[in-house]
């Protein structure tokens, strides 16, 4: 493939049509000369720690810890940042960069809605137009964020094609993207898509696992033994395995989606059940039939709830460099519960699938052994769809 | 020498677009013979894709009632298998990269190959994907078609000098579907493409009337229907063919 660019292994590319090409090229060649600029540097770094209010914590789940009664659980608190979720890191980086490019509208598409609220945080505070594409199912389960959108000033368009979820909203924006390109950049929300959004995007939320980094030698002195969080697209999980990718000691674990059992249709686990193939602008794992007809997947989680993943983490899979586990929505709905009765946060159901494989991993492994497990977001957008899955209603 | 090229060889060419399945096959080989025989110069087989995403929602729509009627690839070779005993026009695939990378592309271009097919669109495979199947294309007669986007500034003569079969040149930005008017400055376009290749070029998106096929034309080979010819099959169901007959006879002749 010598002309073939972003690959990650067999993974990534540009598959996209024509119309796009000379975006993606254009915002390539600003990425690769803003990345190294030290203003653009100083002005996210700025934004960041001043707006977001990066570093996030690196907390000591002790109570989780001695209940569980195995290795010592560390939860890297990105539920803390402004809009509670990692999706700020990436959205300030490529809002700042749109904004280098001369770009005045922002569009994005959105699973649970962080995404979304991210992009249209940053779209208010940098004075941009934003529109953000969101699935009609996921309207319903994440109305509260979408008022926050329309609150901060963005129009939110409920995708009705396909599943009604976040591949189809994932499609409108790349279609709206193609229909109007020259004032708008598409503010893609996971390291997916066409190169080099996966590169850009996982750029942007390494900062996470480069916290981890400093923060866990300097409270423990050493590594840690892993590394877990939730998988959808993969956003927040190659963020915290990235800087940790040559550590070859330190164990990668990327949580997906199973929904009610991979051996069920009703699932959203890509590279548990999906097969190679090209989607969305990039070759990696998808979920499809025999005939590549991309399958209508499931997951309680909004966020998770996607039939493809990353290109990086697919290579990652190949190469056995980190491992991608199945957790069910009932799991997740307990580790959900439990992470609030236990220790006081409330995890947003994407980040209860990290929880929920940790809570069983931590038990297996030694008292000396440390894990860390990165809550992507906080519950509050939640509460409302976990109290109907308990069989609960309650008013928002 | 490409057989697509026969395709150019009377007057300007007329290419309809027809998606494979909707609302069932038998009508799909009936509307194909009514082009055929109302004076198309070749026909678009779209091979119905889940998330076609470069698709109005005209043609999304009905790639999902294709889908749901149960359509698959392996159907839709026996379906132009059938339909070569009687149809001589050159006849190309539009589908999306993942249709034909899940199938196997070499399977697929056998496939092709002993159907009768003689070239293939895939909207989402741009020039620095081909190498993904222009190889195994090249190897069995099929032609990859390039797309050229009114967004193509600076890549016209490197994607021109490769194309094979002819050129799809997209009128204007966005999805396809009707439009009442085409802005693009199209002919600069086909300038430089004519520059850089003596591959014939048709113009697609957005043409739905006469007049704007007889316009298109007039600045290119041809011109590209499809979106106008699915909503006829919507409205009309299994008695679309002699509509798409006389829609199709009546663009021809004013181009």
């Amino acid at each position: 493939m010598t002309n073939a660019k972003g690959r990650f292994g067999v993974h990534g590319g540009q598959y996209i049509p024509e119309t796009l090409m000379n975006a993606v090229i254009e915002l390539e060649k600003a990425y690769d000369h803003y990345k190294n600029d030290p203003d653009f540097n100083m002005e996210l770094e700025f934004l960041l720690n001043e707006y977001a209010g990066r570093p996030s914590r690196l907390y000591y789940a002790e109570k989780m810890t001695k209940d569980l009664g195995g290795a010592k659980i560390y939860l890297k608190r990105e539920d803390l940042n402004h809009t509670g979720a990692h999706k700020i890191n990436n959205v300030l980086g490529q809002a700042l960069l749109a904004k280098k490019m001369g770009k005045t509208r922002l569009i994005a598409e959105t699973g649970a809605g962080q995404h979304g609220v991210a992009t249209a945080t940053a779209a208010a505070l940098m004075g941009m137009e934003c529109v953000v594409f969101m699935g009609e199912e996921d309207t319903k389960r994440q109305a509260l964020n979408v008022y926050k959108m329309k609150l901060l000033g963005a129009e939110v368009v409920p995708v009705t094609s396909g599943t009604a979820t976040l591949k189809d909203a994932v499609s409108e924006a790349m279609r709206e993207w193609t229909s109007r390109i020259d004032d708008t950049h598409y503010c893609l929300g996971s390291v997916m898509g066409p190169h080099p959004f996966p590169t850009i995007v996982r750029d942007f939320q390494a900062v996470i696992s480069k916290e981890i980094k400093e923060q866990i030698l300097e409270k423990e002195g050493r590594l840690p033994d892993a590394v877990l969080a939730c998988v959808g697209g993969g956003s927040n999980a190659i963020g915290t395995f990235y800087h940790f990718i040559d550590d070859k000691d330190v164990k990668l674990i990327g949580c997906e989606a199973a929904g009610r059992g991979i051996d069920t249709f009703e699932t959203a686990a890509t590279v548990n059940t999906g097969k190679i193939g090209i989607f969305h602008g990039m070759k990696s794992y998808f979920c499809q039939d025999e005939y590549g007809q991309i399958a209508p997947v499931y997951s309680i989680s909004a966020g998770l709830d996607y039939p493809g993943v990353g290109p990086e983490h697919a290579f990652l899979h190949d190469i056995g460099r980190a491992e991608y586990v199945p957790v069910t929505d009932d799991e997740a709905v307990d580790a959900f519960e439990y992470l609030s009765r236990t220790e006081g946060i409330i995890p947003a159901i994407e980040s209860s699938h990290a929880i929920a494989y940790a809570m069983k991993m931590a038990k297996t492994m030694g008292k000396d052994k440390i894990i860390v497990v990165t809550v992507s977001g906080r519950g509050d957008k939640d509460c409302a769809a976990i109290a109907r899955y308990r069989g609960e209603d309650i008013n928002e | 020498m490409s057989n697509i090229s026969k395709a150019f060889e009377n007057g300007k060419a007329f290419v309809a677009f027809i998606t494979c399945g909707d609302p069932d096959l038998e009508t799909t080989v009936k509307a194909v013979k009514a082009a055929a025989d109302n004076g198309a110069d070749l026909v678009e087989l779209g091979i119905p894709f889940s998330d076609p995403t470069a698709e109005g929602p005209v043609i999304q729509g009905a790639n999902l009632r294709a889908l749901k009627g149960g359509v698959t690839t392996d159907k839709v070779f026996d379906m132009v298998k059938e339909l070569r005993k009687e149809v001589t026009i050159p006849l190309v695939f539009m589908t999306y990269a993942n249709v034909v990378f899940s199938y196997g592309a070499e399977r697929f271009m056998t496939n092709c190959k002993e159907a009768g097919i003689d070239g293939i669109i895939l909207p989402d495979l741009p020039f620095e994907e081909k190498e993904e199947f222009d190889g195994i294309c090249d190897e069995y007669g099929v032609d990859l078609i390039s797309l050229i986007a009114p967004t193509s500034a600076g890549r016209i003569a490197m994607i021109a000098k490769e194309a094979k079969g002819f050129i799809y040149l997209v009128s204007s930005l966005g999805v396809t579907g009707t439009r009442s008017e085409i802005t693009t400055d199209l002919s600069s376009i086909v300038k430089v493409i004519r520059e850089n290749t003596d591959v014939p070029c048709a113009i697609g998106f957005g043409i739905s009337t006469p007049e704007q096929a007889a316009k298109m034309s007039s600045i290119s080979d041809g011109a590209i229907v499809g979106s106008a010819i699915i909503k006829i099959l919507e409205k009309h169901g299994k008695d679309a063919p002699k509509y798409i007959g006389e829609y199709v006879s009546s663009m021809k002749k004013a181009m």
